[in-house]
């Protein structure tokens, strides 16, 4: 047991690492302050479940994750590493768009609409980026593709048009789409919401599954029973702040915040 | 209609006989129409047929005669390239107009207001004349710098150049709204996708939001080339040698004036029956992923 133990500690210790890291980031849109200073961190390998009410700022945090919206003030880091801006002298910079797309390929995202490409068949979606971005060889991505295929489930699906499947198969595609990048972590903005109550599972089934190969995630979510069943980190935010964040098994039974009380007691 | 109706009868008996039946309503009004249409049909076919003014035979010995057919190749030759100058120009064009930037946004709505504004007939005889406003053309550094090339305007521009660049230029106009329309067709999130794969700006213009706007791009751009195709013949003003000039050159000889614009119409109908078969097949092409029946290769 102690011998086990013993190899378990090194694991232990590059999972303290910092991935991700938001400081002091805020967000306004028109005269509304979306973001209000959110800090945050993510550990390598962790699953961070972001909650909360309608319009308060998760999307557009993890939007300012890949720089997809730039913050107007603050940092997000990945891996030490400055989104979307360059630090000289104490200042930060902006990235153009070329520089950016550099950052961008090693951040996963996943949206609520999928996104996939229609005029492209599901194989075309997954190893388009690979080739283009990553100068893989077509042998190459197309053996990866087909493997990622196989991990979500569609193995059959690889000549297939987006528009000829599912909500739940576009955004396994799309979840396949985003691997093939190989990232060193993976958003989700809200992966479920566009699907059918009864198609939500074949996706969360993928996430969950990617948690257990120890993929570092942040997913937008309303789906408070799949939050709490990853056994990840939950962040709760209102209105533009985050009220309160901890293991889900803590937040999710003995929330601490009014707010997350009413929240959780809303949503459930 | 008669095949389901028995075949209900047959499977669902009395219940299904019993159902009120849809038949069609008189319709006195469609004879009347046939009527008065063949009418007219007859009366244009019989003029065609007895009128000794169209000329058949003259027509019929002109249509293949080498200065009408040298006509054409001109005419489709200057088609060609003022829709090319018109991509080539106007596809910048309306990246420029729906770019972020307010500077590239009044470029491209400048160029689109001028070029669309001015009537391609005053442009191409400006062009043609572009020799009193600057006897040279050169290259250097302006307000009297020093000059590396010049060449004397009335060599540079031709008729060609003139037709070109006349109608070229309004072409790139009207193709920058077109391919607009095309480019704010996309769904924002395409692009949004396309940035968090890693691609850069060229390549997602490129590979998700050209080909998807192409499908909004490709009919009124195929109603352009049909539209340049007759307006070449504008360019006869400034002496180019394409279709419609060179059957003003035969009649102004022979005097048979309606049998040779009867030749010049049919060629530009054979022209423009290509191009719809084209179009058509371009239309198909970049409808991939979106039709109902599509479906890839292997499945």
């Amino acid at each position: 047991m102690n011998h086990i133990e013993s190899i378990a500690v090194p694991t232990m210790n590059i999972r303290e690492k910092t991935l991700l890291r938001v400081d002091n980031v805020w967000k306004v849109r028109g005269s509304n302050v979306v973001l209000k200073g959110v800090d945050l961190t993510v550990r390598e390998g962790e699953a961070l479940c972001l909650l909360g009410p309608s319009g308060a700022g998760k999307s557009t945090l993890l939007r300012c994750m890949n720089a997809i919206e730039m913050a107007d003030r603050g940092v997000v880091y990945v891996d030490d590493v400055p989104i979307g801006c360059r630090e000289k002298n104490g200042h930060f910079y902006r990235l153009n768009e070329r520089e950016l797309s550099h950052q961008r390929a090693g951040i996963g995202m996943v949206f609520q609409n999928f996104n996939l490409f229609p005029h492209m068949s599901v194989l075309q979606n997954i190893i388009n980026a690979p080739m283009r971005v990553r100068g893989l060889r077509k042998a190459d991505a197309v053996e990866q593709a087909h493997a990622l295929l196989a991990s979500v489930g569609l193995a059959d699906k690889a000549n297939h048009y987006p528009r000829h499947l599912s909500g739940g198969q576009q955004q396994r595609v799309a979840i396949a789409r985003a691997l093939a990048m190989d990232p060193q972590i993976m958003l989700f903005d809200e992966p479920t919401s566009a699907l059918d109550p009864h198609l939500t599972h074949e996706v969360l089934d993928v996430i969950r599954s990617l948690r257990e190969r120890g993929m570092t995630m942040v997913i937008v979510t309303h789906e408070i029973p799949f939050a709490r069943d990853l056994g990840g980190a939950v962040a709760v935010m209102a209105d533009g702040f985050i009220i309160e964040e901890g293991p889900a098994s803590t937040v999710l039974t003995k929330p601490v915040h009014e707010r997350t009380r009413a929240f959780l007691a809303h949503a459930l | 209609m008669v095949a389901s109706s028995t075949l209900l009868d047959m499977e669902f008996g009395d219940r299904a006989r019993a159902a009120p039946r849809m038949l069609s309503p008189g319709n006195g009004g469609r004879w009347i129409a046939i009527g008065l249409i063949g009418l007219a049909v007859a009366w244009v076919v019989y003029q065609i047929l007895v009128n000794p003014g169209f000329q058949w035979p003259v027509v019929a010995d002109f249509m293949l005669d080498p200065t009408v057919l040298e006509g054409v190749g001109m005419t489709i030759k200057l088609t060609i390239l003022v829709m090319m100058i018109g991509m080539v120009i106007g596809v910048p064009i309306a990246v420029m107009n729906v770019s972020q930037s307010r500077l590239l946004k009044l470029c491209g709505g400048a160029f689109i207001w001028f070029f669309r504004g001015v009537p391609p007939l005053v442009q191409l005889v400006f062009w043609y004349n572009l020799a009193s406003l600057f006897p040279d053309l050169m290259l250097g550094i302006p307000f009297g710098g020093p000059k590396f090339f010049s060449v004397s305007s009335t060599d540079a521009i031709s008729s060609f150049g003139a037709a070109m660049l006349g109608l070229g230029l309004v072409e790139a106009a009207y193709m920058a709204e077109i391919v607009r329309g095309g480019l704010v067709a996309v769904d924002p999130g395409q692009v949004e996708a396309s940035k968090a794969l890693g691609h850069g700006p060229f390549q997602t213009l490129r590979m998700v939001i050209l080909p998807q706007a192409m499908k909004v791009i490709i009919p009124p751009t195929g109603n352009q080339f049909i539209g340049a195709l007759k307006f070449t013949s504008l360019a006869s003003v400034v002496a180019l040698g394409e279709l419609m000039h060179s059957v003003e050159l035969v009649y102004s000889n022979n005097f048979q004036i309606v049998p040779l614009l009867i030749v010049a119409a049919l060629w530009y109908v054979i022209m423009v029956s290509i191009l719809t078969v084209g179009q058509h097949f371009l239309e198909r092409h970049y409808s991939r992923g979106f039709r109902q029946k599509t479906m890839g290769a292997g499945a």
